[in-house]
């Protein structure tokens, strides 16, 4: 028993050279390992902080650290290249993240018809057999362009098009024009994703809208009745907005292939100088004729409001007054070549 | 590639970019943006500069003096966090009115989610205190001191930014001898924030766990508290939301034992008692008499399929 005695005496008197690494606490310590943190809820002891506050704060920033080492010299260690190397537990500090966590991409407008519809995505082969080439062309990507250019080195013009229409210009319109309505969709589906209320034309308002999409929103507008905005009054000289996208935007409006107008440039301003040079009053028979009637009517109802009206007249059938005779069938003019004058006036 | 993108990026190094801040799973550590006010020098100057020596490499630092007043409208500083990528911000400036002024405080979704205005009492910085220093990239422990830290709300999101502030990046190891730096913040009764800074030294204590000595390195500084802004607790605890596929889920059936050995419970169907291939032994094979039975019964089915079949042909 002796042996065992001095064993303990000596480790004790050992130890007794170092100075303790037991910390005492009046209230226990919160320690996140895992972010290396301890919280103290002890009171702070004022005299000492208002006569040496240094020394008070590295001595209690000491004890709170020694407690904390306690803890992380507890862990699990391994050895990683000469080095011993703590495993840390996972904090329990939450902090708040920078964004959201990411959610499930929202579908677009085509793939939630599809989801409903249960439509597939068929996969296409990546190479297709063409009778005309005679060989295997790419349905997609690499090459497809040049195969098909291969393809379509000449371009027929249809029977009812102008013949000196350009095709293949054509064709390089309707392509762009499809771009810039899958660009819009996409806009449309992100304004979709985000639920925001937007304006089709994309009005951003007076202050932050350029004069382009200023122009583009006052042509949508004006086009945006039943008639297209045909009979809309315009503006001396008013422009109306152009480019690419701007027709998708027209509720109604058809979509037009090209913007090279059917008449080639040279003839469209020939005829613009013709009708400039010989400037004849034109002369249009139905017109003038119109004018004239017009003219006699409105000189037959002025005498007729210069004579006093009949006392009691026609009571009856509401206020509709019976001007001139009775028409009767057979004995009208004709006004040959036009159409739709004969019967009732359709309204 | 994610919808919400408006702009589609023309370069692979942009899309990369544009990538990179959308909404991750796990985000990377999270980057302060210093920025300078109207007039910025004297302790607000040396104080920003000691954060960046002590938040590097996770720094950006803009240079020129921004008209920004941040608690007024914080638009163009949410801006230039979202250009920079950054999580949290600190702007510093001084004025008549507010001298030797910092705000320190973070992003949500664009957006400043908390912010803190400190008046710097007293600064001592890191060049003051002639020593030894530690290395960089050290991650820091952190003591926080006294009562009050729990007590107000605005203190507690005050805690919490500081260890967001100063935890640097979530590691899951670390080397025992890289411990060498702790921060210190105690909150006195009134009301100001007591930031110090101290090295660790590891000293032989006759046991595993060493004893731990400090030595002060700077920065240390008195901080009051001016103005402050927290979010709302609804968007805290939005901000604070943590991913539905990150939450560990338990395993069924497992369970480890106090020895530390895992032990799992494995159901199986029923047995299928007539189908299994069991030893072959020579008291269940068939004796003469039943093999020639059986070729008995063989034949007169055989028979029987002939006469059939003779029968159906007639």
């Amino acid at each position: 028993m002796d042996v065992v005695k001095a064993v303990l005496e000596k480790h004790q008197k050992e130890l007794d050279k170092y100075k303790p690494i037991t910390v005492e606490k009046h209230l226990e310590c919160r320690i996140d390992v895992g972010t290396l943190l301890i919280t103290d809820p002890n009171d702070l002891d004022d005299r000492q902080l208002a006569d040496n506050k240094e020394e008070y704060l590295s001595a209690l920033t000491r004890d709170n650290t020694q407690l904390l080492v306690n803890a992380i010299w507890e862990l699990q260690t391994e050895r990683v290249d000469e080095s011993i190397v703590a495993k840390l537990p996972e904090p329990t500090t939450v902090l708040p993240r920078l964004r959201k966590p990411p959610g499930p991409r929202p579908l677009t407008k085509w793939e939630k018809f599809a989801k409903e519809k249960g439509i597939t995505k068929k996969k296409k082969d990546k190479k297709t057999y063409d009778d005309v080439l005679d060989k295997w062309v790419p349905t997609y990507g690499f090459k497809r362009a040049e195969a098909e250019k291969d393809k379509e080195w000449v371009l027929e013009v249809p029977q009812n098009a102008d013949p000196n229409t350009d095709m293949f210009q054509k064709k390089i319109d309707l392509r762009n024009e499809k771009v810039a309505k899958n660009e819009i969709q996409r806009m449309k589906n992100i304004v979709r994703a985000k639920k925001i209320e937007m304006p089709r034309s994309g009005y951003l308002g007076p202050e932050a809208a350029s004069s382009n999409q200023l122009l583009t929103a006052v042509t949508v507008a004006k086009s945006s009745t039943a008639s297209v905005g045909k009979f809309q009054s315009k503006l001396p000289k008013e422009k109306e907005a152009r480019g690419l996208g701007v027709k998708e935007l027209i509720p109604g409006g058809k979509r037009k292939a090209s913007h090279i107008s059917a008449q080639p440039e040279r003839e469209a301003n020939l005829d613009l100088i013709k009708s400039v040079l010989n400037k004849k009053p034109k002369l249009d028979v139905e017109k003038a004729i119109s004018l004239q009637k017009q003219d006699e009517r409105m000189e037959r109802e002025a005498d007729s409001a210069n004579k006093p009206a009949k006392k009691g007249g026609k009571k009856g059938k509401g206020s509709r007054k019976a001007v001139g005779k009775k028409p009767k069938g057979h004995q009208g003019q004709r006004a040959p070549g036009k159409k739709g004058q004969a019967g009732r006036k359709r309204r | 590639m994610s919808l919400l993108r408006i702009r589609k990026p023309k370069t692979r190094k942009g899309k990369k970019v544009l990538l990179a801040r959308e909404p991750q799973l796990i985000e990377s550590a999270r980057t302060m943006l210093f920025v300078d006010g109207r007039k910025c020098g004297g302790n607000v100057k040396l104080c920003m500069k000691d954060l960046q020596q002590l938040k590097k490499p996770l720094v950006k630092v803009l240079n020129r003096k921004n008209d920004i007043t941040p608690f007024d409208d914080p638009s163009s500083l949410e801006f230039l966090t979202m250009k920079n990528d950054a999580a949290l911000f600190t702007f510093g400036s001084t004025s008549k009115k507010r001298p030797d002024n910092i705000i320190i405080g973070r992003i949500f979704e664009n957006e400043v989610l908390d912010m803190f205005e400190l008046g710097i009492k007293r600064y001592q910085s890191i060049s003051e205190f002639k020593n030894e220093k530690i290395g960089a990239c050290v991650k820091p422990c952190l003591v926080f001191n006294g009562p009050k830290w729990a007590q107000t709300e605005e203190l507690r999101r005050l805690r919490n930014y500081f260890i967001d502030m100063f935890q640097r990046e979530k590691v899951e190891s670390i080397r025992l001898q890289g411990i060498e730096h702790v921060l210190s913040f105690t909150v006195t009764d009134d009301m100001s924030i007591l930031m110090r800074s101290y090295k660790i030294l590891l000293k032989k204590s006759g046991q595993k766990t060493p004893r731990i000595e400090l030595e002060e390195i700077g920065p240390s500084a008195d901080f009051s508290i001016r103005r402050t802004k927290i979010a709302s607790d609804d968007l805290y605890k939005l901000a604070r939301k943590q991913p539905k596929q990150l939450r560990v889920t338990k395993k069924k059936n497992i369970s480890t034992d106090a020895l530390g050995n895992t032990k799992g419970r494995v159901h199986l169907g029923k047995q299928q008692t007539g189908s299994i291939q069991t030893r072959r032994v020579k008291a269940l094979k068939k004796s003469p008499e039943e093999k020639r039975a059986d070729r008995q019964k063989k034949k007169v089915a055989l028979k029987a399929a002939a006469v059939e079949a003779l029968s159906t042909a007639d």
